[in-house]
């Protein structure tokens, strides 16, 4: 018998990071046949098709070498360019912006980049699942503020000054938010600008979403009067332009923080690459007419499932940003997780416990509408039927 | 809006009216309005079903022919696409930039059928020089919908 225990090995930082949520469901639908999900985080669409045309062309070219730490210099350039012209921001390429694999290794980087041991994280929740283990990698202690239905899901300004402390450091913003498709405009943003400079945070805005807006404009945090030096902007290519299995993404912010973020970059990852690269590249060149496209329709699949969702009586507030609804399950009397599992055993549809996302996720479940319409239908159809026997089910509780 | 309304028909037009109106956030009288009065000023012609015969028992023959016209006093283009086009056999007919002037799209049964019709009607019409027949063998894509399409929904069924 060998006393080797691999165990031992592991860090205990990363063995106080629980098992995600999503993976435990993952197994679970993936063992069953027939399933219809509306738990898939990513685009329905495949790359546009120049896109993908431009990729094969540039390997065929030969470009398959490594490229500068920060990335190609022309893809900096078309990245400044975009970041002007959709939401006036505007970032130098030499010093100012580097391209990432995925905005997940931008959010990896930023805070390693700015985190010591023991500095505070403030996280509002329901959020994208890769904040909390990230910052808890790079020695931070995460602040979670739970956001609530009943503010569309923002965070406010009372909660965050409320959550401060002296170890308070770095606030991370996601709106267009996933799971729960709020946004925030630009006074409620103001508001949390305020909070921030008085208390002196780095805020890491996440804005993966920006193009995925409905109903009005984008407002990016680092536009607000005083906030560019003070942010990190990430944002990428996956949900924009349907490019989620290229790993591309890119942070832009104060040269100071970006050249750190590069330090490490350069030691972890020494490039993006290039394939990706050129494929990004086409995408900003010729791309934002399919985002368009796409966007347009995200909303008609939007507007179609919550009213679905309203006529079954489950209260979903208003998504304005992102591909999902973050409808409250209370009134079936089950908790998240128990609805996404008897839904899933009793009527094949896959959607994902609120939970999942953090603290103020339970009873709520995350409906992706990154599918067809007629998948929707079909997914509300059957979702209609199970909800429906819930009802009965407390109904006939309720008399006995 | 008409636009956004015919894009969704165009994708399917099988879908209702209330359908239309809940996903471009209009009221459903409203879209029924549009669609009628669209119909009325031929916008919308007709509501047709892409059909793949190569999986039904039915044999149908496509030729695609380029026609050269002899343009002649007071006999213009129209007055020459028009005697093709009220052949029911013909599927359809354009005025193209180019080496030649109509392009006739041919529908029949058997390639005799076709060429026969090619000969005897078509190139016989007045006004008409000359034609060049080219068979169908395979349709790759039609009305934007590509009939083997192999690009299936690779995603992973759950993600964050
Ligand atoms: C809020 C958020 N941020 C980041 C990511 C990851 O993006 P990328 O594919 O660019 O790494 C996702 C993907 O689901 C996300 O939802």
């Amino acid at each position: 018998m060998s006393n080797f225990n691999a165990e031992r090995f592991i860090v205990s930082k990363l063995r106080s990071i629980p098992p995600s949520g999503i993976r435990k469901f993952f197994d679970l639908v993936a063992n069953t046949k027939g399933v219809i999900s509306l738990g898939v985080g990513e685009p329905d669409f495949v790359t546009p098709w120049h896109i993908r045309e431009a990729c094969v062309y540039s390997l065929e070219k030969g470009y398959t070498m490594y490229t500068s730490n920060w990335g190609m210099p022309e893809l900096r350039q078309a990245v400044a360019g975009y970041l002007e012209e959709r939401y006036g921001l505007s970032y130098s390429p030499e010093n100012q912006l580097v391209i990432t694999v995925g905005a997940s290794e931008a959010v990896d980087l930023a805070l390693r980049a700015v985190v010591n041991d023991g500095d505070e994280v403030i996280v509002p929740e329901p959020c994208y699942v890769s904040y909390k283990p990230c910052a808890v990698m790079a020695g931070g202690k995460v602040v979670s503020i739970p956001t609530k239905p009943e503010n569309d899901f923002q965070l406010t300004a009372e909660q965050l000054e409320a959550a401060i402390t002296e170890k308070s450091k770095v606030l991370v913003l996601c709106y267009p938010n996933n799971p729960t498709g709020a946004i925030m405009n630009r006074d409620e943003l103001s508001a949390i600008a305020r909070v921030v400079e008085k208390h002196d945070l780095l805020v890491i805005a996440d804005e993966i979403y920006s193009e995925l807006t409905y109903n009005g404009q984008h407002t990016s945090f680092a536009s607000l009067p005083g906030m560019k030096e003070r942010t990190i902007l990430i944002n990428g290519f996956s949900k924009s332009f349907a490019m989620t299995g290229w790993r591309i993404g890119f942070a832009a912010g104060h040269p100071d923080l970006i050249g750190a973020m590069v330090k490490i970059h350069q030691y972890t990852i020494l490039c993006t690459p290039v394939t990706a690269q050129m494929a990004a590249l086409e995408a900003l060149k010729n791309g934002l007419e399919h985002v368009y496209r796409m966007k347009e329709q995200y909303n008609q699949r939007r507007r179609l499932l919550i009213k679905r969702l309203n006529d079954m009586g489950l209260d979903c507030f208003e998504p304005k940003g992102a591909f999902y609804a973050f409808p409250s399950v209370k009134r079936t009397g089950l908790d998240a997780e128990t609805f996404c599992e008897e839904l899933l055993k009793e009527e094949k549809v896959a959607v994902v416990p609120g939970n999942a996302f953090g603290a103020g996720g339970e009873g709520h479940i995350r409906i992706s509408y990154a599918a067809s319409i007629n998948q929707i239908e079909e997914a509300m159809e059957r979702m209609e039927r199970f909800v429906a026997r819930r009802y009965r089910e407390l109904q006939v509780r309720a008399q006995a | 809006m008409r636009e956004k309304i015919l894009e969704i028909l165009r994708c399917n037009a099988r879908i209702s009216h209330e359908q239309i109106a809940t996903m471009l956030g209009m009221d459903p009288e409203e879209v029924t309005r549009e669609i009628k009065a669209m119909e009325d000023e031929k916008v919308i012609l007709k509501y047709n079903t892409l059909i793949n015969w190569e999986k039904t028992d039915v044999n149908v023959v496509t030729a695609m022919i380029d026609v050269k016209v002899i343009p002649q006093r007071d006999v213009g283009f129209d007055e020459v696409a028009e005697r093709i086009y009220r052949f029911p056999e013909v599927r359809s007919v354009s005025l193209m930039s180019g080496s030649y002037d109509l392009s006739v799209v041919v529908e029949g049964k058997t390639m005799k059928e076709v060429a026969l019709f090619v000969a005897e009607k078509l190139a016989t019409i007045e006004h008409v020089q000359s034609t060049m027949t080219h068979f169908v063998l395979k349709h790759y894509k039609q009305a934007g919908v590509i009939f083997e399409d192999k690009e299936e929904d690779r995603r992973q069924v759950v993600s964050p």
